[in-house]
């Protein structure tokens, strides 16, 4: 694909060829004139149409060029799975060295990351956001299946290396969970786009108490349906193998389930939490101290069997939550 | 110097992203001076003084304040490099979407923000479509779906320019900002010869020069009719 070849094919050619080229024409308010190559189709704005519309020429043959190389690229992906994240040490605030060596996580591990505010969590889930190369105040490095990363980890918005999620997100558009669902689908190019959105309402239906359809509007989710959409929707649409947890307390969710749904698309997921019961799903915990990695547990048989103990209370918890939610008494065994 | 403008819809987080890109800046010791431009009044001169940067403001009262920047722009150069920063950064008034004025060979930022719904990017013109750097805020309101969405709307609008999210609240991502905006190897030393990205509205009708009363008879000049058989 180069300047010569958009330059002197046809509209409906380029289209044919590249479907996702329709989207760039239409955000860009340009007309769809099959028989017209993109540089006729420009002369045939007058001048003051294109400065309405802030486009001229030039940058419409280059963008359009930039565009479809993105996408291409995009979609021509598979072969890179990030199969391992692996943080070097750098240091702590005051400058002396972080002491680990490497720490190397694989795909499908839990990772949680603790330590007090202002200690450094948020900076090192963004050393990793930024897949940091001794250039961030930590001077940590960040490699990717061994490796140093190609530059588009950082900068190509298809391919964000970190999808996030937040007790503080909410659904903002006017969709109905169809509508929104098919929306994200047809944004990340996904084929079968009817049995992603019936996988996905299954799998945020199986995390959330109560179920809601696809003709529910999102913005009338409660906050448990809301956050289990939004768990189900990344783990399955979203492209990103590193999802950041920050805090998802109880939200009315089966968190338990939620992680292993994630996991089981292969996701790499890091948390930082304070809430035992999840910070000991993971098999790692990172313990931040003056802006440095001070010290890396790995959970021990203690700490499980202390785990099994938690979820059997948790379970406990639940039912009454569920109890109470259907009308019933309570009675402590 | 280096010289940065930065544009962006009202309330699109401009001062909050501007405020923690120069906190990292400050961390490595450069030097940064901001202009603030707006129409009738701002406050974002105080947000700017409270992390001790100078600051100018410019009000352009009843003229376009993309107008008036450019009419200015040379003498803010002028204060910036008479003050010795390393940087200097200016903010528009983004009342408009249809215009910034972005000058070629200057470093090019617009700030839009996650919940101002997926339709946005097309509507706004050269501002977004001429950046070199677009800066998405309140990531952290809205769903990981919708930031994709958005960003993809975005991309399609400009694909050669760099996007990067950033959370005005918490500065995550503005480390990295300022690492995009600073290049030592650039020296501004004046504004002479250079030229805008894009024009600027034709303005110029009677209205502009001040005439109050409706009715064709007192429209002269640049006026346009809108066109009710569409
Ligand atoms: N939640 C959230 N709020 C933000 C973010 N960035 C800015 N804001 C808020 O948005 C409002 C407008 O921001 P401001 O920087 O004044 O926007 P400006 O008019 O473009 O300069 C302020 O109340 C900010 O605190 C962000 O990333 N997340
Ligand atoms: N190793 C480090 N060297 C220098 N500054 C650091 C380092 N780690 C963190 N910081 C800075 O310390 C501040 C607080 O860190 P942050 O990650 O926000 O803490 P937390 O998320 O744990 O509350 C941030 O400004 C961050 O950039
Ligand atoms: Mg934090
Ligand atoms: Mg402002």
């Amino acid at each position: 694909m180069n300047l010569d070849y958009i330059q002197n094919t046809k509209i409906s050619e380029l289209i044919k060829k590249y479907p996702f080229f329709l989207g760039f024409l239409e955000n860009n308010n340009l007309k769809i004139e099959n028989d017209l190559t993109i540089p006729e189709l420009m002369d045939s704005y007058d001048e003051e149409y294109k400065e309405d519309n802030g486009i001229s020429k030039e940058q419409i043959i280059t963008q359009s060029l930039d565009y479809i190389n993105q996408m291409l690229a995009f979609l021509g992906e598979g072969d890179d799975k990030v199969e391992s994240i692996t943080i070097k040490a750098g240091q702590h605030k005051d400058g002396s060295k972080e002491t680990f060596g490497d720490i190397k996580i694989l795909s499908g591990e839990i990772v949680s990351i603790v330590g007090p505010t202002g200690s450094g969590k948020s900076r090192l889930l963004a050393d990793i956001e930024w897949v940091a190369q001794r250039d961030t105040p930590t001077n940590r490095q960040i490699l990717l299946n061994d490796d140093i990363p190609d530059k588009k980890w950082r900068f190509s918005i298809e391919h964000k290396l970190v999808a996030q999620l937040s007790q503080n997100m909410n659904f903002v558009m006017d969709l109905s969970v169809y509508e929104f669902l098919e929306l994200h689908a047809k944004s990340r190019m996904v084929e079968n786009i009817e049995d992603i959105i019936i996988k996905i309402l299954n799998q945020a239906n199986n995390l959330a108490g109560e179920k809601f359809t696809l003709e529910t509007p999102i913005t009338s989710l409660s906050g448990g349906q809301s956050r289990a959409l939004m768990i189900a929707d990344t783990a399955i649409l979203s492209k990103s193998p590193i999802v950041l947890i920050d805090e998802i307390e109880n939200a009315g969710i089966d968190r338990k389930q939620a992680l292993d749904l994630l996991l089981s698309e292969d996701k790499i997921v890091l948390m930082a939490t304070h809430d035992p019961m999840l910070a000991l799903i993971g098999n790692k915990r990172l313990v931040i101290k003056n802006g440095g990695i001070e010290k890396i547990i790995l959970s021990t048989e203690k700490e499980r069997e202390a785990l099994k103990e938690l979820e059997i209370m948790n379970d406990k918890l639940q039912t009454m939550r569920n109890r109470l939610r259907t009308g019933q008494t309570l009675s402590v065994s | 110097m280096n010289f940065i403008t930065v544009s962006g819809p009202p309330s699109s987080g401009k001062t909050s992203v501007i405020i923690k890109t120069i906190e990292a800046f400050q961390n490595r010791k450069h030097d940064v001076a901001v202009v603030k431009f707006d129409c009738l009044s701002t406050d974002d001169d105080k947000l700017y003084e409270k992390i001790g940067v100078p600051v100018k403001k410019g009000l352009s009262g009843a003229l376009c304040p993309d107008h008036y920047f450019v009419s200015n722009v040379e003498e803010i150069v002028d204060w910036g490099l008479g003050l010795d920063v390393d940087i200097l950064i200016s903010e528009s008034a983004g009342l408009c979407n249809r215009c910034s004025p972005y000058i070629k060979g200057i470093k090019a930022v617009c700030v839009v923000d996650n919940l101002s719904g997926i339709n946005t990017p097309k509507k706004i013109g050269p501002m977004l479509k001429s950046a070199d750097i677009i800066v998405i805020t309140k990531g952290d309101i809205v769903s990981q779906a919708e930031r994709e969405v958005f960003a993809s709307r975005v991309n399609s609008v400009n694909p050669s320019a760099i996007i990067l999210n950033v959370n005005g609240l918490t500065g995550q991502g503005a480390y990295e900002l300022s690492t995009l905006l600073f290049d030592e190897n650039v020296h501004i030393n004046s504004l002479k010869g250079m030229e805008l990205r894009f024009p600027m509205p034709a303005a110029l009708c009677s209205y502009c020069l001040g005439e109050t009363r409706i009715g064709e008879d007192y429209q002269m000049g640049n006026v346009r009719k809108i066109d009710l058989e569409k």
